[in-house]
Formats: C-alpha cells, structure tokens, sequence
C-alpha cells in the first residue's frame, strides 16, 4: 500500500528524467537510419536469446553429420541450404548469432574494464603515469588491429578463447583514449573544482564526478565496436585462427563456404548476409546513439 | 519625415520539443534617421531575435515569420529576396556582435580579413552603379585608416595581428571597424560591451558616441543594461516577453516610467549611488512562450493589474509627446 | 570592533610561464603580488577588479584551491597554508565557496539532492531520513522547494542554480563564505533578489562574506568593506562608502566614473584610461598603474612603486600623489 502512496509522488520527481528519455526517443527517431540501426541491434539480440527454440536441426550445431543430405540448395526443409557434410546452414547460422554475441559482448567488457580505468587514471593523475599509460597504450595502437590479433592468436593457438584474448587486447587501447582525453577535459571542469571545495576526495571526485560524465562517449563507441569486434573475431574465424570446426561462428562458416563458390553459392552468402546485417546495425545505431546522448545536437531540436 | 526603418506587427514563432514558442507578438518600432535607440529587456525577451530578423538572420525553420513588416528606407526586408539581401547585409544594414572572437576567423590576420571586406565593396552599391575596383593596396590604406578611427594605436603594425593577440577590446573595435568600413546607413549593436572590463566597456561606448556623432549612422543598441542604454541612446524601447512594453526618449523613461514592467526594472537595478533603499525584484517569472499569458502578457506579475488585462492585449498609444505605452492602464 | 576572522598577508601567488622544451621558464605571471587584508565577523568585504586583477586568484588561495607561492592565510588565526592534508578537510567545514557560473558548478549527472547532499556525506557521514531531512531544510532555507530536489540541473533557472550552490555551500554551517560574482549570470531582476537574500542569509546564519565582483554597484549594495584590485595589488581599501564617493586612487576614479549610470543625465565627462590593461606577464614598473594613469606625477610613478598611505577614516591607497607621513585628509 505504501507503493501507491508514493507512486505519485515518485513520478513527479521524476518527471525530469521522463522527459529527457522521451526527448532522448523523440532524437533517435528522427534519423530514419537510426532506427533502422536499432531494429536491427534488436533482432539480432532477439535472434541470439530464441536461437535453441526455432533451430529445425539443432543437432547440425555440433558434430551431426548427413553425407547424403550434404549441399543442398535452399529449400522449404533448409531454408539456407546445407553444408559440405550435410548440416542444416539456416540453424548454424542462427546459433552462429548467439555466439557472436558472446565474443563481442566479452571482447568489449573485457576492454572497457582495461581500458576504462587505465585512461581515467592517467587523465586524472596527469604527469608521468600518464605519460607511460598513453605511450604504452600508443604501441598497441600503431600495430594494425587484425595483424596484432593475429600475432597474439598465433603466440596462443587458435580457437574462439584465444581470439576472444587477442581481440581484447587489440581493443583496450582505444577506450584508454577516449576516457583519458575526456577526463583531461573533465578534470577542468568547474564542478569539479567545486567539488574540491567542498572536501572531496580524489577517489569520489572520480567515481562520482568524472566517470558518471564519460559514460556517453563510452557507450557511443561501445556500441559501434560490438559490430567490429564480431566483425574481426569473423575474420580470424575466416583465417582459421578462431573459431575451430564445427563450431557454427560465421566467419569460419565462410571460410569453408568459400572454396565451393560460385556454384554453391549458399554456403558462404547467409554467414556473410548475417555478418553485414549485425555490423551495420550496430553502426547505424552507434551513430544515432552519438546523436541522440551529444547535448549540442540535441539541443538543436529545440 | 520617414523613419529609416520601420517594424509593423512583427510576429515570430520558433519550433521546439515542447511546441511553438511564440517569441515575438506583434511588435512595432521604429528608428529615424541619425537617431540612437536601445533596445532594453532581460533574457527572452526578444531583443536579439528582433535584431536578427531584421538582417534576416534567422533561421526558418525553426523560426517563423508569421506576420508583419520590417521596412528599410520604405522596401519590406521580408520580402526581398536573399541576393538582395546580401547586399544590404554589413553594406547597408551592419551588425556588431557581443563576442568578438567568435566573430574574427582565428587563422586570418586583422589584415586579411578587413582588407576583404574593403575590397568586396567593388560591386554593385546600393544605387546599382559599379565602385571603382580598388586594388590591394588601396584597400589596405583604407582599412589603416579605419583602425586608427577606432583608435587602435599604430595602426599600421597591428593591423598585421592575429586576431587572438588583441585584447577583447581591441577586438571589438576591429568589428566595429569592419562593421563601419563600409559607411552603412544603420548600424546593429547586439550587447557589445557585455563580454568587456568596465574601463574597456567606457571606452568603446565614447567611441561609438563619438563615430556616431561624427559620420550621422542610425544606431539600434541592444542591451539588457540600462546604464549602457542610457549612456549612448537619446530613445529607448523596453521589451518585456516579446512585445515593446515603453518606447519613449532616454529623459521620459528615468522621470517618468509609465509601464509598471519599466517601473520594476527601474527599482530593481542597482544604482550605485549611496544605499538607501533596498532594490526590489519583481516578482514572479518570465513566463513561458509556448503558452504565454492571455492579454497583456506582463499581467500575471503586475501590482496593478485590472480584470482587462487578463482578457485583452492592450494597444500602443502615445501617452504624451513621443512617449508610448503599451499598458490598459493609460487612455489615450 | 568584531574579532578578525580572516587575515591573508602578502599574499603572493606566481605562475610560471614555460617556453618550449629547451628555453625552461621565461619568467612568471605575477597573478597576486602581495596582497594584505582583514575581514571581521560579520564583515561583507568586497574584492573589486577587472580581468587580470587578481581577485579570483586570491578567492581560490583562500580556498586552498591553488597553493600561494608565498604568504599566509590566517583563519581563525590559523594559517591554512601550513595545514595538512586531513587538517585542511576539517578547515573546510569552515569556509566555503559559492562560484560564478551557476550553470557549469553543478555536475550534471547529480541530482539537486545529491549535489546539496555531498558535503554532508563527505564530512558528516549523513545517509538515510536524517540526511534526507537535511537536505529539506537547506532547500527551504534558500527558497526550493521538495519538488526541485529530484531535478536534475539543466532542468533550472540560472537563479535556481545558485540557489542549490548555495545550500551546497551552507551544508556545513560555515563561517566565511567566499562568492565569486554570484549574480553575474543572473537577470536583472533576480540579481537584487539574490542580492537581498544573501543579506538576510548573513544576518540569519551569522556568516562572513568575501565578495568578488567586477561590478561597483553590486559591491556598493552590498559590502560594507572594499579593496580595489588592480594587476595584482590592491591599490586602494576602505569602507565602501568613504571610497566610492570619494575615491582617492586614480584607478579607482576612472573604475568608478566608468559606470554606466541608468538615469537621464549622464555626466559630462568620463575619466577615460588609455590602452589596455597590461599582461600579467609584463607588468609596468614602478607603479603598475602608471601606463594608463592620467594623473601622474613623473619619474617617480615609473620608477618607484608606492608604499601604502593610511588615512584616519581607516583607509588606505598606494599612490604617489599623497603623502606618506601619517593621516591627513
């Protein structure tokens, strides 16, 4: 009963925030794209959370092996055709989101949780911590991001784990720069300066000031890299460094659906066709995100 | 005679996430020829929306011009089109804004960029005859000249600066200068020595007295200080949620304010002289634009406030000899 | 006469100015460059001073916000300067600051609550109702009501604003408060609000104030005290009165004939400086104010920087055109 007393109260409270989601939506919606981005990111989560309950083969995940159904064109029963040893392509392909979303939601937490602090760290510390953060952090950025996976996965051994690892690796370093730039600039901030005013100390100064302001910037490029971290973990799929058979992850899927183009053109272009549509998706909305939480831009539709 | 321009029932409206923001109500004002004007109010009243729509400097949508004339020398401005308009921008009608900096490109000396504006005078004048072209050099005596008229001190070596070695002052007096280079009829000034020290803000308010004395500009001072107002202004237009609320001469406005808004500014600003009495505020708030208060939009804040006030708007008549008054209060 | 709360004593604060990799230091700007004054309790003492000035360097050492190059700060008679670092936390109970721009002092990721609340859970450890309760009481006393508490603060006026920052700032009853141009971001209209308010709110919580401003008729309003900034120093200081109306420092004239006055006669003349004011990083010899003065004597204000006169009436200027030997008039 106490609920409802407070209910009203409550929402006048927050009558605020409702108005800044509502403005936040009213944003998104206005970039056709966007929302096209967002519909996207969301069938691809629904895809991977029902993946088991609409599979028609789930036994084609791992192991099964059909030689006398093997590449068959797409058809009513295999709606993706099948593969080289007779595995149903529409249901690995559909497990092969799940684990997609896997790699890319480890490789990015793994690196935000590097990433992250290191650069508030050496924003807010300045002198030479920051100096040996940023340069450190300058080495992994001058290897290109594929070839320095690659190197790691190679040190490791293939497989999904070693890449996820190698995958983390190469991505830390942007989240150190863009953290660090923005606490540089944060830590100039007035309200910080108030805050030591009034007996702050430099842990809650940030915990409770600085890292509560980064968190837009954080969240526009995590979304955008979700879609090329799954995007990299399908290339060294496509190497062979990744994901090992029979593993149903796309880029491997590709890898082997490769030697039989152009004829049996099935078996490389659905893992291909999910790949495009999971990275452009996650762009899409990564871009209508960067508009949507910048205040100028929103201030804009005033 | 003719004023030099003229606003009639100007009214404008703005898109936002709320609604529409109805910002100007039906506004008249007008300045004569030679004469200087302030245009006073605090924030949202309106004041430099006014100014930026007379240079047809807004931008529609979200703005809309619902209504309304702004005359120039006789000729709407709403309607010409935006070639037109280019001519009389800075050549007819200049603007002087309040933050010089960003106002001066940063990567461009004071040089280049007033000698530019000097030589983009060789076109079409307003008359439709072609200037002689001038050539660089020429211009760029021309714009010494110019620097050494706002008193910038040797001229000829600091005209080679960067914009970001001047100081704010100096800074304005460039614009000024620029805004001037090219003898405009009227001259906009939107609050140009808010950003400045107090000695700065007296210099730059002698010069303009002086500039203007000197070369006869009409002057639209806007402002939300009504020292500033009062110091270069002979006529001032008081602005309270996008309608003119006083119009009158800088002496009637201070012996005799008539509108009750103009009378609560009066008490509330601080006067710097020996503290008597306490200033007041006024109270309550701006109101709200997407839904503005029924009738005379000041109502809900005013003393003296009748039952009329809330029904109707009240029409602008001239109380006395070139005082006006937009208040049920007053008959004609 | 009230007991001295605050003392600051030749203040000096210097930052280096650094030229490139190879060159080292090329000198400094000389921000503050001695600065002396006192504040009784129950004092609003003005500090008044264009760009440059110094008066929000001093603020900020005050504060123990930046470290002064030289001097002392006293509190209570206790030199703040010398305090350690846990010291320095139970010292700034005491003193608090509210600030200029209403609209970039709030973290915009804090609710009103959370902002007025943090002083308290720093310093006192407060949570739950009787945090909550605090809080109220802070907001009522500077005019917000509960629903504003849950707001976040770009969802205020500018007035609002300052008015959270200074129930921020009266959390932990402290005694001096420093304000830096509080109602500069203001409209006119709520500027003599805020103004009159903060009267009351001294009066009411027994508070001393510093007051920093660039504007004369905000610092006559409301401070009974004043000292006149100019590149550093301070050039002139006495009651407010006795210096606005007849003002002795050629400085501070000029300050305050340049006033735009809102009322219909305007004076005659207007003592108007030449030039600009110099950078802190080349100050005039000699009397710092001799470049724009238009009252100089010679030789000596280019040579020689003045030493302070003292008057009966209690104040005091650093000028060469009066004389040194104790108080005439």
């Amino acid at each position: 009963m106490r609920i409802f007393r407070e209910l009203p109260r409550w929402r006048e409270e927050r009558k605020g925030q409702v108005r800044d989601l509502k403005l936040s939506i009213y944003t998104l919606s206005r970039s056709p794209l966007s929302v096209i981005g967002f519909f996207l990111v969301l069938f691809f989560f629904l895809i991977a959370l029902i993946g088991p309950w609409i599979i028609t083969y789930p036994q084609d995940i791992t192991g099964a092996v059909h030689m006398d159904q093997r590449l068959r064109s797409p058809s009513l029963a295999h709606p993706f055709g099948t593969d080289e040893v007779g595995r149903d392509i529409y249901s690995r392909v559909v497990i092969g989101t799940r684990l997609s979303l896997q790699i890319g939601l480890i490789i990015i937490f793994v690196a935000m949780g590097i990433g992250v602090p290191l650069g508030i760290l050496a924003g807010y510390m300045g002198g030479w911590v920051n100096n040996l953060v940023m340069r450190i952090t300058d080495i992994f950025l001058s290897v290109p991001g594929l070839l320095l996976a690659l190197a790691i996965v190679g040190a490791l051994g293939p497989g999904i784990k070693n890449a996820m690892i190698a995958l983390s690796i190469v991505w830390w370093p942007g989240y150190v720069r863009l953290v660090q730039g923005k606490t540089l600039s944060l830590r100039e901030e007035p309200f910080v300066e108030a805050a030591r005013s009034i007996g702050a100390s430099r842990f809650r100064i940030i915990f409770k000031h600085i890292l509560p302001n980064c968190t837009s910037p954080i969240i526009v490029k995590a979304s955008m890299d979700m879609g090329m971290a799954i995007l990299f973990a399908a290339n060294l799929g496509f190497i062979g460094v990744g994901a090992q058979p029979p593993e149903p992850e796309w880029g491997a899927m590709i890898s082997v659906g490769r030697n039989y183009l152009p004829d049996r053109w099935w078996m490389a272009t659905f893992p291909g066709l999910a790949i495009l549509v999971t990275v452009l998706g996650f762009n899409l909305l990564g871009d209508g995100l960067r508009d949507v939480l910048d205040p100028q831009s929103r201030g804009q539709i005033r | 005679m003719k004023p030099i321009l003229e606003i009639k029932d100007l009214q404008i409206e703005f898109d936002t996430f709320e609604g529409i923001s109805h910002v100007l109500d039906g506004i008249h004002l007008s300045l004569e020829k030679g004469d200087t004007l302030g245009l006073v109010g605090e924030t949202g009243c309106g004041k430099s929306i006014t100014a930026k729509a007379i240079l047809r400097l807004l931008l529609t949508p979200p703005a809309h011009i619902v209504s309304g004339e702004i005359l120039f020398q006789g000729e709407n401005l709403l309607n010409k089109s935006e070639e037109e308009m280019k001519e009389i921008r800075g050549r007819q009608i200049a603007m002087v804004f309040q933050d010089p900096m960003t106002f001066l490109n940063p990567v461009f000396t004071i040089e280049e960029q007033l000698v530019d504006v000097i030589l983009a005078q060789g076109r079409k004048n307003g008359s439709g005859n072609r200037e002689k072209r001038l050539d660089r050099n020429q211009a760029l005596h021309i714009a010494i000249e110019l620097l050494r008229e706002v008193k910038i001190p040797e001229p000829e070596f600091r005209i080679k600066s960067y914009p970001h070695e001047f100081s704010g002052g100096m800074r304005q007096r460039v614009l000024i200068a620029m805004a001037l280079s090219r003898s405009p009829q009227i001259l906009i000034a939107d609050e140009p020595t808010t950003a400045l020290d107090v000695t700065i803000q007296a210099q730059i308010l002698r010069l303009m007295d002086e500039l203007v004395q000197k070369h006869g500009h009409s002057v639209l001072l806007i402002s939300h200080d009504l020292g500033v107002v009062a110091r270069v202004c002979k006529r001032i237009a008081v602005m309270y949620a996008g309608n003119i609320v006083e119009n009158c001469s800088t002496v009637q406005l201070f012996k005799r304010p008539l509108h009750p808004y103009t009378q609560g500014l009066l008490n509330s600003i601080l006067t710097f002289s020996k503290r008597e009495e306490t200033a007041q505020g006024i109270k309550g708030m701006i109101p709200d634009l997407i839904q503005p208060p029924s009738g005379c939009r000041f109502h809900p804040r005013c003393l003296s406030m009748m039952d009329i006030c809330q029904k109707e708007k009240p029409p602008m008549i001239e109380f006395e000899a070139g005082h006006w008054v937009s208040c049920h209060l007053f008959k004609k | 006469m009230e007991k001295i709360l605050l003392e600051v004593k030749n203040l000096k604060k210097y930052f280096p100015l650094k030229k490139g990799f190879f060159q080292g230091d090329k000198g400094n700007v000389r921000a503050v460059d001695g600065v002396s004054f006192l504040a009784r309790e129950g004092d609003s003492f003005g500090l008044v001073g264009e760009s440059g000035s110094g008066k929000t360097t001093v603020a900020r050492v005050v504060l123990r916000l930046i470290e002064p190059t030289e001097g002392e700060v006293l509190l209570d008679h206790k030199d703040i300067c010398r305090c350690t670092e846990s010291e320095m936390k139970e010292l700034r109970k005491n003193m608090q600051m509210i600030f200029q721009d209403p609209h970039s002092y709030l973290n915009p990721r804090k609710t009103v609550f959370n902002s007025v609340a943090e002083p308290l859970v720093i310093h006192e450890k407060m949570k739950g109702r009787k945090l909550r309760e605090k809080v109220e009481t802070l907001l009522e006393i500077v005019g917000l009501k509960r629903e504003h508490m849950f707001r976040y603060p770009h969802e205020l006026s500018g007035g609002q604003k300052q008015r959270v920052g200074i129930a921020r700032a009266l959390s932990l009853q402290p005694k001096l408060l420093i304000l830096d141009e509080p109602t500069s971001a203001l409209d006119v209209s709520v500027q003599a609000q805020m103004l009159n308010f903060l009267e009351s709110l001294q009066k009411r919580m027994n508070l001393t104030y510093l007051f920093i401003s660039h504007n004369l008729a905000v610092i006559r309003y409301t401070c009974n005290v004043v000292a006149v900034m100019y590149l550093g120093k301070i050039v002139e200081m006495g009651q407010t009165e006795n210096i606005f109306s007849s003002p002795r420092h050629p400085y501070t004239r000029a300050l305050v004939s340049a006033v735009p006055l809102p009322q219909a006669e305007q004076p005659e003349k207007t003592i108007l400086l030449e030039g600009d004011i110099p950078s802190a990083t080349r100050i005039p010899p000699g009397c710092r104010f001799h470049t724009r003065c238009p009252e100089k004597i010679g030789a000596v204000c280019k040579e020689v920087e003045p030493s302070t006169r003292f008057f009966s009436d209690g104040s005091q200027v650093d000028c060469h055109l009066y004389p040194v030997s104790a108080s005439t008039d």
